[in-house]
C-alpha cells in the first residue's frame, strides 16, 4: 500500500523565475517605446514657470525650441545674465534669424505654416530679452509661439 | 552518420541582458509632454491707418521693472486681476450684447467683441510675472467662453475642446468645429501687446 503514499515534504516548493525575462521585457518593450530622447544638452537653468491655463502641444516634429535663462554651474565663464540657447551652443538674438531659416529648411514644404516656436525660458529671465526674441520671431515671420509652462498654480508659489 | 543534437543554447542570462536595456531605457526616458501658453504674435507690417479706439474700450494692464501690476491706472494684486479683466470684458456698454451678464456700465467697454486688453511690460520685468499675467487674461476669457458654452450647449468650452482634439471622440466634429468657432467669436481674445 505504501506504494501510492506521496512523500510529504513541509518546505515551500521554490517560486519559478522562469516569467522574469518575460516581465523584465515587458517593461523594457513600454520604455523603449515611451522614450524621448534629449536633443539638447541644456547649457542653462531652465526654470520654468507655473501657469494652469495650458494647452497641449502636440507634434513634437513641428516645434521648434528656443531656450533661454542663466547659464548653469558649469558654464559660469560665459557670465551671469540670461542668455539664449539654441542647439547645442549659446547664441546671439541676431542668430534667431537664420536658426528658424535652417529649421524651416530641414522640414517639409507644406508642414512650414504649422510649425510652433515654443520658448523655453528660466522664470527669473527679464523680460527684455524675451521681447528681442519675440522681434526676431516676428521679422522672420514665425508668429506661432508658445511660452512654455510647468502645470501648476501660478499664485502662491515663488 | 549519426544525426548529432544541436546542443541547446543557455538562455538563463536573458534575463540579465534585458535587465541591462531595461535600466538604460528608464534612465534615458523623459515622458514629459511639453505644455504651455498659445500666443499669436502681430506680423510685422504695420498697418497705414490708424484705427481709432475709444480709451474706454481698452483695459490697460502695466508691469513695471519690480513686477508689480498697474491695472488701468490702479496699483493691483495679481489675485485681483481675472476677477477684473472679466468685469471689464463682459460689461456690454452699449446694451448690443445679449450673453453678458456685466454691469452695462457706460463708461466701461462697449462689448466683448469692442474690448481689448493691452498688456504692457518692460524690459525689467521677470519673465515668471509676465506668464503668471498672460495666465491670468487667459483664465478670464476661459472662463467667461466656460459660461457661455455652458449656457448654450451645457458643456464647457475646455471640455468642447478637448473632445475635438480627441480623435476617440464618437460625435461629429464639423458641428462642434462650429460650435467652438461659435463661442469664440462671442468672446473674442483680443489681447494686444504693447513693444
Amino acid at each position: 500500500m505504501s506504494k501510492f503514499k506521496k512523500k510529504k515534504s513541509g518546505a515551500l516548493p521554490a517560486i519559478s523565475t522562469a516569467s522574469l525575462p518575460d516581465i523584465v521585457f515587458m517593461l523594457l518593450f513600454f520604455f523603449m517605446v515611451a522614450t524621448v530622447m534629449r536633443q539638447n544638452t541644456l547649457m542653462i537653468e531652465n526654470n520654468l514657470p507655473f501657469a494652469d491655463q495650458v494647452e497641449k502641444l502636440d507634434k513634437k516634429d513641428l516645434v521648434m525650441y528656443i531656450y533661454a535663462g542663466k547659464p548653469s554651474e558649469n558654464y559660469k565663464q560665459y557670465g551671469t545674465e540670461a542668455k539664449i540657447q539654441l542647439n547645442d551652443k549659446f547664441a546671439d538674438v541676431s542668430e534667431i534669424a537664420s536658426f528658424i531659416a535652417a529649421e524651416r529648411a530641414s522640414k517639409r514644404e507644406e508642414l512650414i505654416p504649422f510649425l510652433t516656436t515654443a520658448l523655453k525660458v528660466d522664470s527669473d529671465a527679464n523680460m527684455g530679452l524675451i521681447g528681442d526674441i519675440k522681434q526676431e520671431l516676428r521679422k522672420v515671420n514665425a508668429l506661432k509661439i508658445n511660452y512654455t509652462t510647468k502645470k501648476g498654480s501660478v499664485l502662491g508659489r515663488d | 552518420m549519426a544525426k548529432r543534437a544541436a546542443p541547446e543554447v543557455n538562455a538563463g542570462s536573458m534575463a540579465d541582458i534585458a535587465f541591462l536595456l531595461l535600466i538604460f531605457f528608464l534612465v534615458t526616458t523623459t515622458i514629459e509632454v511639453d505644455s504651455g501658453i498659445n500666443r499669436k504674435l502681430p506680423p510685422m507690417e504695420e498697418s497705414e491707418e490708424d484705427v481709432v479706439i475709444k480709451q474706454k474700450n481698452i483695459f490697460t494692464v502695466l508691469l513695471n521693472g519690480k513686477d508689480q501690476l498697474l491695472v488701468e491706472d490702479d496699483l493691483m494684486e495679481l489675485e485681483d486681476l481675472r476677477a477684473a479683466a472679466i468685469e471689464f470684458l463682459d460689461n456690454g456698454g452699449d446694451k448690443s450684447c445679449s450673453y453678458c451678464n456685466g454691469e452695462k456700465d457706460p463708461s466701461s467697454s462697449d462689448n466683448p467683441d469692442k474690448a481689448i486688453i493691452s498688456l504692457k511690460n518692460e524690459r525689467e520685468t521677470t519673465y515668471k510675472q509676465y506668464i503668471a499675467v498672460q495666465n491670468e487674461l487667459v483664465a478670464a476669457y476661459n472662463e467667461l467662453r466656460n459660461k457661455r458654452a455652458q449656457d448654450q450647449y451645457g458643456q464647457s468650452f475646455t471640455e468642447m475642446q478637448a473632445n475635438y482634439k480627441d480623435v476617440n471622440w464618437p460625435g461629429n466634429k464639423d458641428k462642434l468645429k462650429e460650435k467652438i468657432d461659435q463661442i469664440k467669436a462671442d468672446y473674442p481674445q483680443k489681447l494686444s501687446e504693447v513693444q
